[in-house]
């Protein structure tokens, strides 16, 4: 994305607006009559209507309610791992065409990256991380693990989501089912014969 | 991504209120399969962008008399598992054409029939028409997966509605509503789609501050149907060719037939002529491969797609027999 790091970071470690209000002291005298027609504005907005600066965004995600502050044009995918620390999910295309940034939403598989943040607010997001309990992980994740079903391993969470959702959808799978259903989930390496022999086993060959 | 206000409308006159605003430079979001990466790659800079999400009359199936209304909300899962919809194959195989579990569960089917061209022209900013100095950028580049029908204006893109074949062929109307609050109309979803002369025509009559609210389809009445596309991979990827047919057969003998091709023209391309030649015919390789020949006939390929000819004749052709229940061990 163009301008993705002018996006508003509210999370913990460095944060660039808290950085340039502590050192850009002169440059606000002159943003000062820009905000107060800002905030008019937005004192004018229909009700359902959000404005475009920053607010706050309360996110149901595995099960905890985070509150981050971002603009209406930050994507889920940005909050998850800006935010909110939870790096599984993976930004490797813009247009989501990889499948990387699979997240389910209310148990559906979304695109986290072709999603805004604020979209979600009331909804219950699970990310990769809820796929693991302490020691205790995923049938998933560990037949990813038992069938060596990654190289470099970076498409590897948005395919372990893709392949949890699409499982619980179909239980009964095919090898034809699968390869049809997991066929927006990109690898570069080519691990896909591991990763749908992960699948098939889950789902007993169909049988 | 530009900044842009957010409105969360709950109906269809709300929708249309808040699309209306900042001289309707406005933009509706339903599943974001294909907005969000418009506005990141900066091809819109809507001030606000309208979720529409949660406007309850817009989605779901129903019954219509003897038809069906489906809401422009309804998902590809939703439009594939439908006992309502099972009848209208036709719409199932495209959902089985979308190869990507996220893809059918975001995706709506108002936002494919409004999908923009994947064009890589366009989706690099050059513009639908990607005009320069008047020289048209596609008929000199790379247009591989460009038109072979209709492209003799300037558009030389494909249109990307994916279910629109399908739909056409089985007689879909469209509700289109607004712009203002309480004006709606349906209109044959034939006539919803423009091959633009000029940038500024878009790609649909839809004008700003409009929306597709729903697609009706008329009752069956025993027709069959089916679609077929060419796709290059397995995986998730736009087809290079498709066909739709839908048909009334009668004793083995076609009474009625129509055929829409797909990813061929900058509009989805009725194939009046080749659905004609199918009247009074058994359906069998034969007559399907005739409408296949005549269904391209008049194709004037651009320098690199002249395969898509006979891509757009084999699934014409196998779109037929896959609507009798005949393609099973067919060429």
């Amino acid at each position: 994305m163009r301008d993705r790091n002018d996006q508003n970071r509210s999370g913990p470690g460095f944060n660039r607006r808290d950085f340039l209000k502590g050192s850009a002291a002169a440059a606000t005298a002159t943003a000062m009559a820009t905000q107060g027609s800002e905030e008019a504005a937005a004192a004018n907005l229909k009700t359902n209507v959000f404005a475009a600066a920053a607010q706050n965004v309360t996110l149901n995600v595995n099960g905890k309610d985070h509150t981050v502050k971002v603009e209406p044009r930050v994507t889920l995918l940005h909050v998850l791992r800006n935010n909110l620390n939870l790096t599984g999910c993976k930004e490797v295309d813009e247009r989501s065409a990889d499948g990387a940034d699979t997240v389910m939403i209310d148990g559906k598989t979304v695109l986290a990256g072709s999603r805004l943040a604020i979209e979600c607010e009331g909804k219950k997001i699970r990310t990769v991380e809820s796929l693991r309990r302490g020691e205790k992980v995923d049938e998933v994740v560990a037949g990813f693990v038992k069938h060596d079903a990654m190289q470099c391993g970076f498409c590897t969470p948005g395919f372990v989501v893709a392949t949890r959702a699409f499982l619980d959808k179909n239980p009964k799978a095919s090898l034809a089912d699968i390869q049809k259903g997991l066929g927006g989930n990109i690898c570069r390496c080519g691990t896909y014969q591991g990763i749908t022999a992960c699948a098939l086993e889950i789902s007993k060959g169909g049988k | 991504m530009r900044p842009f206000e957010y409105a969360r409308p709950q109906n269809e006159s709300e929708a249309l209120d808040l699309l209306n605003d900042h001289d309707a430079n406005t933009a509706v979001l339903a599943g974001g399969t294909d907005l969000i990466a418009l506005l990141q790659e900066d091809l819109q800079a809507p001030q606000r962008v309208v979720d529409i999400k949660q406007v309850e009359s817009m989605q779901g199936i129903a019954a219509d008399g003897d038809g069906v209304v489906i809401g422009a909300l309804t998902t590809l899962e939703e439009i594939s598992e439908s006992p309502m919809l099972a009848d209208y194959r036709s719409l199932g195989d495209v959902v089985d054409g979308v190869r990507a579990i996220q893809i059918q569960q975001m995706g709506t089917l108002g936002g494919d029939l409004c999908h923009l061209p994947n064009c890589w022209f366009y989706r690099n900013g050059y513009g639908l028409l990607a005009l320069e100095n008047g020289e048209s950028l596609v008929a000199a580049g790379d247009n591989r997966y460009h038109a072979i029908l209709g492209n003799q204006g300037p558009a030389k893109f494909v249109s990307a509605a994916r279910f629109a074949p399908a739909l056409i062929a089985w007689g879909a109307d469209v509700r289109v509503i607004g712009p203002d609050a309480g004006s709606s109309e349906w209109l044959p979803l034939e006539h919803f789609f423009v091959t633009p002369k000029v940038e500024s025509q878009g790609v649909s009559v839809l004008k700003p501050g409009q929306l597709i609210s729903h697609v009706r389809l008329p009752a069956t009445t025993g027709r069959v149907s089916s679609t077929y596309e060419v796709l290059q991979m397995e995986g998730l990827d736009w087809p290079l060719a498709t066909a739709a047919a839908t048909i009334d057969l009668d004793g083995g003998v076609v009474r009625e037939a129509s055929i829409v091709m797909g990813h061929v023209a900058p509009m989805p391309w009725v194939a009046h002529e080749a659905a004609q030649s199918l009247i009074g015919q058994p359906v069998d390789e034969v007559s399907a491969g005739r409408a296949g020949e005549i269904a391209v006939a008049q194709a004037t390929p651009l320098r690199d797609n002249a395969y898509k000819v006979q891509l757009a004749k084999t699934a014409v052709k196998r779109a037929v027999l896959s609507a009798a229940d005949m393609l099973e061990g067919a060429l």
